[in-house]
């Protein structure tokens, strides 16, 4: 497994590219640790798989470098960088039998049947294949197929990292469950270093240790679920990642303070902010629903089965809170913002707030 | 009014449709929830009339038309993958039902005006799909099939190939703007969160059957039998097999789950018992829940919620707790089982309920 | 499937089967018609039962004709498919080279039949034409009109030029059709050129494989033109395969009889080996 540098990386799809959004991956530039479980998690265009393809080596970069582990590997081939990857669309060798999909990449390495054998038995232990090994891969399930294409990456002990472009994309949702607890009991279990493509905040959420938010070809943050979830760093990452996003709210500051129409909100300290426009961004779970606080006209209830998501106006805005799988909604409903969860943007970046 | 009496639908000699009764009101919005090839799609095409059924009919307003073409029963799809005319402007993507149909240029002008508002599409009228991002070319497919005033329009995971948050804006959506339409609208969805989205009624397959109909959240609180309650569980319902003596429900390790007081009355024997991850818990709820130990397999961390993955004897559970929490596999927790959560299962799948003790 | 709702259906298909009448079913019930009787001219007919079907099959000339035509179509398949593939997996898969491709595959088979014979009759002379005249002119004694190994030689590379193209445009369309994620996983996995060309690209193009195949060897079975119009037959019988056989017997003698039961008995191993063809190789298709 490889620590893998991305040095000043820059890439874009045209011949001569002039302008910042000619890029379609503007500069990123970030360690992936070894061992680590990293999900690049961003809407449709965003440059994730971009980057993804470049660190593959299916893509060289405009600009910039690739290290792993120090080297710089920025003009070797896919073979040369020993990498596995998963793609959306489950890729296997259909005329084969199981067995031998996962010994493929092992036989044209040259390995020696005995050990291609050992490993080929110990992988289709690990993805819970091994009483499929005699079968055509053909006539697999989805989710097998993609374990099969997880497996012929597994095998090779000499990989630098697991790469998994949107795996769970054709799954069902209950096998989607099954996949990712296995994926990560792996991770747990080998300490690959792995990075996952996804669009999808629950996979990405659930599967990485650390997640690289990216927008418009940037990074936007990195942190842990929590941070993200918590501290949002800017309001795109507020509003990407929960379900629903971050409320977001323009407002005047005044010390402590924030104004929001008529209405003036207790902040948990003074924002350090500077001109611009400023907004309060406040997530669904910190908005309590109940008898006191600003007035509210509720639109909508939506019940998603383990809480409800209140929708409401407030003040003309739409705001959405979210409230217990029992809790019902008062007869005058009022919302309080809890200080815990607020931050302050401006200029759609998060500023910190002082005592 | 669509129905469907007795609908079975063999190709070869596989049974993609099994005995199918469905009734379809006029302006409501009917889920079909249900994995990967339990029968969706089928389904959809008996009711459109892309498929005659093997046996079984299908009624329109009180008419027979089993065996009319899909042509004669003015009926509207939208597919998963984005299906507009390529080289028209969205205007005429949208019109294009209306100019089939012969209706005259000022009708038209203001019905694609309308269904473009109501999708927001109307600063990219002039523009060609293929411009257009993916939720903006569903919107188009989905504006032509509003303004087509079909009398059933029959939606095939629209929103699938959509990206998550593009899908979770279109979802929110859709529930005003199919009651603006009000014509028989079927949905089809392999997720459980977005039938609770949409609300309406569902319908749950599996293998073909449809095994619940009724309005949404009562299918998934209620659900008449196991399938039902599978189908209708993201994350995965936790079951356990138990037996029951007397007053209680014996697990594992001594521990007695209280019989709900409703269904005191159901005979000693085995039981699968079935229960929400959220319905399971770190902390006592109330008085009469039940704690358990069990060995934790792995945590998945979402920044508000964990999913904890939990092996109790030879079952496999997930708890979904607030908060973060970061167990380290192999720990031993204690967790509780709420009696007032859970539903019960006789040996053929059926629940077991207090309504139906009485009769 | 249960369609029937809609009779009108057939009317649409009526002009096609009336066309289908006139140029298969009715000339082929003349011609079964002719193959039982015997005819010295002035339309007088008589009766000959099975005669010409049993004169045709103890007749020598029949079977060196038929075993020509097995060995010629032989010689075809294995030097079209490969060189097919071949040249399908080496075309471009995107950019301005497609189109440039697809254009010069696709010429060949615009030229009409009996161009395509004046054509290689002209080039291949040796005193006059392009080929014949440089093959003499570099030591090699070619001559298609008297060395029959030089006629067979002529008419195989005449139905190469012109045909391959058909197998490379239909590979061509089994290769595109597959995902670039196969490619990028076999690079990953480390395969070789051989390895890809085996595990993903043979496997994808195996259904228009049977096409070609199939097609191809249909039409070299039934080889005429380029043999008629080039060597006529000759040197001698060698390129004298059972079609030319057949016009020299039906329009050369005005053998009536003879020809038609000669063409019956033509059709029917066509038939019986297409359907051969075609039964190995979708069961081939269903056990894996």
């Amino acid at each position: 497994m490889a620590r893998i540098d991305v040095n000043h990386i820059r890439h874009s799809y045209l011949p001569n590219p002039r302008k910042d959004s000619d890029f379609a991956l503007k500069e990123v530039h970030h360690t992936f640790e070894d061992g680590g479980a990293y999900a690049l998690l961003g809407p449709s265009g965003c440059g994730k798989t971009t980057l993804l393809n470049i660190i593959s080596g299916l893509l060289h970069p405009s600009h910039g470098q690739l290290l792993f582990n120090g080297r710089d590997i920025t003009n070797l081939s896919t073979q040369e960088r020993n990498i596995a990857q998963v793609f959306q669309f489950p890729v296997i060798y259909d005329t084969m039998t199981v067995y031998d999909n996962l010994a493929f990449p092992l036989r044209n390495r040259r390995v020696p049947e005995a050990d291609v054998d050992r490993k080929v038995r110990e992988t289709l232990d690990m993805i819970d294949l091994a009483g499929l090994a005699k079968k055509k891969a053909r006539g697999l399930t989805a989710d097998q197929k993609q374990k099969i294409s997880l497996g012929r990456g597994l095998v090779r002990s000499d990989v630098n990292a697991i790469l998994f472009d949107e795996p769970l994309t054709v799954i069902d949702p209950h096998m989607k469950w099954v996949l990712r607890s296995q994926l990560k009991q792996l991770h747990r279990r080998f300490a690959y270093t792995m990075v996952y493509v996804t669009h999808d905040q629950t996979e990405a959420l659930t599967f990485a240790d650390r997640v690289v938010v990216m927008y418009d070809g940037e990074i936007v943050q990195i942190g842990t679920p929590a941070e993200l979830f918590e501290r949002p760093r800017h309001t795109f990452v507020g509003y990407f990642i929960g379900s629903p996003g971050m409320n977001v709210l323009p407002v005047a500051l005044e010390g402590r303070t924030a104004k929001f129409g008529a209405l003036r909100i207790e902040l948990p300290g003074v924002p350090k902010a500077e001109a611009g426009a400023v907004e309060l961004g406040i997530r669904p779970e910190y908005v309590r629903l109940g008898r006191e606080g600003m007035a509210v006209q509720v639109s909508k209830v939506e019940d998603v089965g383990r809480h409800k998501v209140v929708r409401a106006n407030l003040e003309g805005r739409e705001i959405a809170a979210v409230i217990g799988e029992d809790d019902e909604v008062p007869a005058e409903p009022k919302v309080r913002f809890d200080p815990a969860g607020i931050n302050i943007y401006a200029d759609s970046w998060r500023v910190e707030m002082g005592a | 009014m669509l129905e469907l009496r007795n609908v079975t639908k063999t190709i070869g000699a596989q049974e993609h449709i099994r005995d199918v009764s469905l009734t379809l009101q006029h302006g409501s919005l009917n889920v079909l929830l249900g994995p990967t090839l339990s029968g969706k799609t089928s389904l959809m095409r008996l009711m459109a009339g892309l498929d005659a059924p093997t046996s079984g009919s299908v009624w329109f307003d009180g008419k027979d038309v089993t065996g009319q073409p899909v042509q004669k029963r003015n009926v509207a799809m939208v597919y998963q993958q984005f299906i507009n005319y390529p080289a028209m402007t969205v205007y005429e993507n949208i019109a294009s039902p209306l100019r089939v149909a012969g209706v005259d240029q000022a009708r038209i002008d203001k019905e694609v005006r309308n269904a473009a508002a109501l999708l927001k599409l109307t600063p990219y009228l002039d523009r060609t799909p293929l411009n257009l991002s993916g939720g903006q070319q569903q919107r188009t497919a989905l504006a032509r099939a509003i303004v087509k005033n079909a009398s059933l329009v029959l939606l095939d995971e629209p929103l699938a190939n959509l990206d998550y948050k593009l899908r979770e804006e279109l979802r929110a959506e859709l529930p005003k703007i199919f009651a603006a339409a009000g014509t028989i609208f079927v949905y089809a969805t392999t997720e459980p969160h977005e039938a609770l989205l949409l609300g309406g009624n569902t319908a749950t397959l599996s293998e073909g059957r449809v095994t619940q109909f009724g309005p949404t959240v009562d299918v998934f609180r209620k659900p008449v039998d196991l399938v039902t309650a599978r189908t209708f569980a993201d994350p995965p319902l936790n079951t356990i097999v138990l037996s029951k003596k007397g007053s209680d429900f014996l697990l594992e390790g001594g521990v007695k789950l209280p019989v709900p007081q409703e269904l005191s009355g159901i005979a000693d024997a085995s039981y699968t018992i079935g229960f929400q991850p959220h319905h399971l818990s770190l902390e006592r709820p109330n008085a009469s829940a039940v704690p358990v130990r069990a060995k934790v397999t792995i945590t998945e961390i979402t920044g508000s919620e964990s999913f904890v993955h939990l092996d109790f004897a030879d079952a496999r559970w997930v708890m979904l707790a607030h908060g973060i929490l970061d167990f380290e596999t192999d720990d031993v927790v204690e967790v509780f089982i709420d009696p007032r959560h859970i539903m019960v299962f006789d040996q053929n799948g059926r629940a077991v309920t207090a309504s139906k003790l009485a009769a | 499937m249960d369609k029937t709702w809609n009779n009108k259906a057939w009317f649409l298909v009526l002009p096609v089967l009336v066309l289908v009448a006139f140029s298969a079913v009715i000339p082929l019930m003349t011609v079964v018609n002719y193959s039982v009787q015997d005819t010295f001219g002035n339309n007088v007919f008589f009766w000959a039962g099975t005669e010409w079907f049993e004169e045709l099959l103890h007749s020598n000339r029949f079977w060196e004709a038929m075993v020509r035509n097995l060995i010629f179509s032989f010689i075809i398949l294995a030097i079209e498919v490969p060189l097919g593939i071949f040249i399908a997996l080496n075309m471009p898969k995107k950019g301005w080279g497609v189109p440039v491709c697809l254009v010069l595959m696709a010429l060949p088979l615009l030229v009409p039949w009996n161009v395509v014979g004046t054509i290689w009759q002209v080039f291949g002379r040796n005193d006059i034409g392009l080929l014949g005249y440089y093959i003499n002119a570099l030591g090699i004694d070619y001559n298609y009109v008297q060395d029959p190994f030089d006629a067979w030689v002529t008419v195989i590379v005449m139905d190469v030029w012109h045909w391959t193209s058909l197998v490379v445009l239909l590979c061509y369309a089994g290769l595109v059709s597959i995902p670039d994620a196969f490619y990028q996983a076999a690079k990953i996995d480390g395969a070789s050129r051989w390895a890809v060309f085996r595990y993903i690209q043979l496997p994808k193009m195996q259904r228009v494989l049977l096409i070609a195949v199939l097609l191809r060897f249909m039409d070299s079975f039934m080889i005429y033109t380029e043999p008629f119009v080039v060597t006529g037959g000759g040197p001698g019988n060698s390129t004298t395969f059972l079609s030319i056989d057949l016009v020299k017997t039906a329009l050369g003698q005005f053998d009536l009889g003879p020809a038609a039961a000669m063409s019956l008995v033509y059709f029917l191993i066509i038939l019986l080996l297409s359907w051969v063809f075609y039964t190995v190789m979708t069961n081939y298709d269903a056990e894996r």
